[in-house]
C-alpha cells in the first residue's frame, strides 16, 4: 500500500478516504502559534463527487489512491455499457453508468474522453471540453434573428438539452461546452 | 518556468522597505539599541513544536566537524545581551524553521524581536501597538485576557474545561475531525482558538490575548496573582497571528526545569531530545533583569501593510524559488 505524507499534498493529489478514492482541491498548512501544526483540505471524493473537508495532523501519512487517467476515444453504447479504446494499443475498456453519469450526453462517437481509473477500473468518464452535436428538436425561430435574444431550448441527436440562438434550426450541427453546458456556436 | 523571477512584486518590495525603515526609526526614537546575533548556534530549541534545520560546520577550530542550529528565533542569544548589561535591545532578523511551509509560513522568515528591561507585558502590549498602528494605520489594540475571549466568544472556561467538553466544542462547530486526531487538553485549546476564534477577533482593530494557560508559557513567568496562567500574550490581527511577547521568565532552575519537561514531551511523541542550551541557563543565573520581550512576524506585518494574500507575495524568493 503507497502511502503519502501531508508534506506531500498539493492540488491534483489523489488520496484514500473512508475506503473512497479522492482528489485534493486545496490544501491549507495551519500552524497555532507553538502549538501543533495541521493541514486543512479541501476534498472531492471521486465516486459519489462530494466535496468535504478535512483535517488531517501535519505529518502524518494516508493511503494513496492508485489513479490514472487515459485518453480513450469514445466507441459504442450496448445499453448497459460505453465502450472506449485506447486508438493505439487497441485495448479497450467498458464503463457503466455510474461512472459515465450524466456526461451520457456529451458522448460523441470518435471524440477522445479521459477516463479515470481507480484500480484499473473506470469510476469517471470526462468527455472534451467542446463537442459537436445535431439539433434534431426546436422551436422553429423567426427569420432574421441573429443577436440570441433570448433564446430558446433545443434537443440534440444524444438527448442532450441546451439554449441556442433563435436562428439555430433542425438539423443543424453546433458546437457545446461541456463543462458549462452552454452553446458556443453553429459549425458549418 | 519564469522561477528565477521574485514572487513579489517590486512595488511590494519597496514598501517592504519602507516598513522597515519605519520600525528602527521607530525604536531610534525610543534610544532601544540595535544588535545582531548569530543565525548559527551550537543549541538548538527544545519547544515540541519547533524544528530546527541544521547544519555542519568544518574548517580550523572543528578538523571534525561542528554541528550547528540555524535558529528559530534570536530569543536565547539577545537574553544572554540583556543578562551582560545591554539594556533595551532590538534585533531584525531572519529565523528558520524546519517543518514549516504554507500562506503564512516560510521556512526562513523575518523576525522583528525585541526586549525592554523593566517593562511589565502591559507596557510592551502598549508600545507594540503604538508601533503596529503606525506601521498599518490602525486603531490601537484591544486586550482582552485568553480566558475572556473563550467565554466571550464560545462560553467555555479553558482553565477549567475538560478534554470531553473541548472535544464536544468542537464537533457542534463541525470540526469532528480534528477532535479525533488528539487526547491533549492544550493542542485542542490552540486548535480551538485557531479556527473558532482568531477568525472572528481583531477584525477591525489589532488585538492583544493574554494570560495565556501555564501549560503554555513557553518561555513566560507565571503570574503572581493566578499562577494557572502565564504572562503571555500574543497579537492578532485580521486572523493573522502577529506577535507573541512574555513577561520573561528569569529563574535559571524553572527555566531548566521547562527545558526538561520539552525534552520528556519530546521523547514521549518519539521526537529527538534537544541538548540544553547551557549559555542560556548560565546567563540566568547570573542575572537577567526583570524584562518583557516579543517577536513580531516581520513578513506577516507586511502582508497586512500590503494587502498581500499570501506570504510569497511579499518575499523575492521564498522556498520554492531559493
Amino acid at each position: 500500500m503507497a502511502t503519502v505524507s501531508t508534506n506531500e499534498f498539493r492540488g491534483g493529489l489523489k488520496i484514500m478516504l473512508d475506503g473512497e478514492p479522492c482528489a485534493i482541491i486545496e490544501n491549507e498548512f495551519v500552524k497555532p502559534g507553538k502549538g501543533q501544526a495541521f493541514n486543512r483540505v479541501k476534498i472531492r471524493k471521486l465516486i459519489s463527487g462530494k466535496v468535504l473537508e478535512k483535517t488531517f495532523k501535519s505529518g502524518e501519512s494516508v493511503e494513496k489512491a492508485e489513479i490514472m487517467d487515459h485518453e480513450l476515444a469514445y466507441l459504442y453504447n450496448d445499453g448497459e455499457f460505453w465502450h472506449f479504446m485506447n486508438n493505439e494499443t487497441f485495448e479497450q475498456i467498458a464503463a457503466d453508468a455510474k461512472a459515465v453519469g450524466d456526461n451520457e450526453k456529451w458522448l460523441v462517437e470518435q471524440d477522445t474522453c479521459i477516463i479515470t481509473l481507480w484500480d484499473g477500473n473506470p469510476i469517471a468518464v470526462t468527455p472534451p471540453n467542446f463537442v459537436e452535436l445535431e439539433v434534431t428538436e426546436t422551436d422553429p425561430g423567426l427569420k432574421g434573428d441573429t443577436a440570441g435574444t433570448g433564446g430558446k431550448p433545443a434537443t440534440l441527436s444524444t438527448g442532450a438539452v441546451v439554449r441556442v440562438p433563435l436562428f439555430v434550426q433542425i438539423g443543424e450541427v453546433i458546437k457545446v461546452d461541456t463543462r458549462s453546458g452552454e452553446y458556443v456556436s453553429r459549425v458549418k | 518556468m519564469n522561477q528565477w523571477q521574485p514572487s513579489a512584486s517590486i512595488e511590494f518590495l519597496r514598501q517592504r522597505a519602507a516598513v522597515i525603515r519605519q520600525i528602527r526609526e521607530f525604536f531610534w526614537q525610543r534610544d532601544v539599541l540595535e544588535v545582531e546575533t548569530p543565525s548559527l548556534a551550537r543549541f538548538g530549541v527544545s519547544d515540541v513544536h519547533l524544528e530546527n534545520l541544521n547544519t555542519q560546520y568544518k574548517g580550523p577550530g572543528h578538523p571534525d566537524g561542528l554541528r550547528l542550529h540555524l535558529q528559530t528565533s534570536p530569543e536565547y542569544a539577545m537574553k544572554r545581551l540583556l543578562a551582560a548589561g545591554s539594556g533595551s535591545i532590538f534585533q531584525i532578523c531572519k529565523a528558520f524553521r524546519d517543518d514549516e511551509s504554507g500562506r503564512y509560513h516560510n521556512l526562513e522568515f523575518s523576525l522583528l524581536e525585541w526586549y525592554r528591561p523593566g517593562f511589565t507585558a502591559h507596557q510592551l502590549m502598549a508600545e507594540t501597538s503604538a508601533l503596529v498602528s503606525q506601521v498599518l494605520q490602525v486603531p490601537t489594540a484591544d486586550i482582552i485576557t485568553y480566558q475572556q475571549a473563550f467565554l466571550a466568544q464560545l462560553d467555555i472556561d479553558p482553565l477549567t474545561a475538560n478534554v470531553a467538553e473541548l472535544k464536544a466544542l468542537l464537533c457542534q462547530h463541525k470540526l469532528a475531525d480534528l477532535a479525533a486526531l488528539t487526547e491533549d487538553k492544550h493542542t485542542l485549546l490552540q486548535w480551538i482558538f485557531s479556527q473558532l476564534i482568531e477568525p472572528v477577533i481583531a477584525q477591525n482593530q489589532p488585538c492583544f490575548i493574554y494570560q495565556f494557560p501555564a501549560e503554555q508559557a513557553s518561555l513566560a513567568k507565571l503570574s503572581p496573582q493566578d499562577p494557572r496562567v502565564a504572562e503571555r500574550f500574543e497579537l492578532y490581527y485580521q486572523g493573522i497571528e502577529l506577535a507573541n511577547g512574555f513577561d520573561e521568565l528569569t529563574c535559571a532552575k524553572q527555566q531548566q526545569a521547562r527545558f526538561e519537561a520539552d525534552n520528556g514531551r519530546r521523547r514521549q511523541l518519539n521526537k529527538a531530545e534537544k541538548p540544553i542550551d547551557s549559555y542560556l541557563l548560565q546567563a540566568l543565573a547570573a542575572g537577567l533583569p526583570q524584562c518583557s520581550g516579543i517577536a513580531l512576524g516581520l513578513d506577516r506585518l507586511i502582508m497586512l501593510a500590503t494587502g498581500a494574500e499570501h506570504i510569497n507575495q511579499v518575499l523575492a524568493f521564498p522556498l520554492d524559488r531559493c
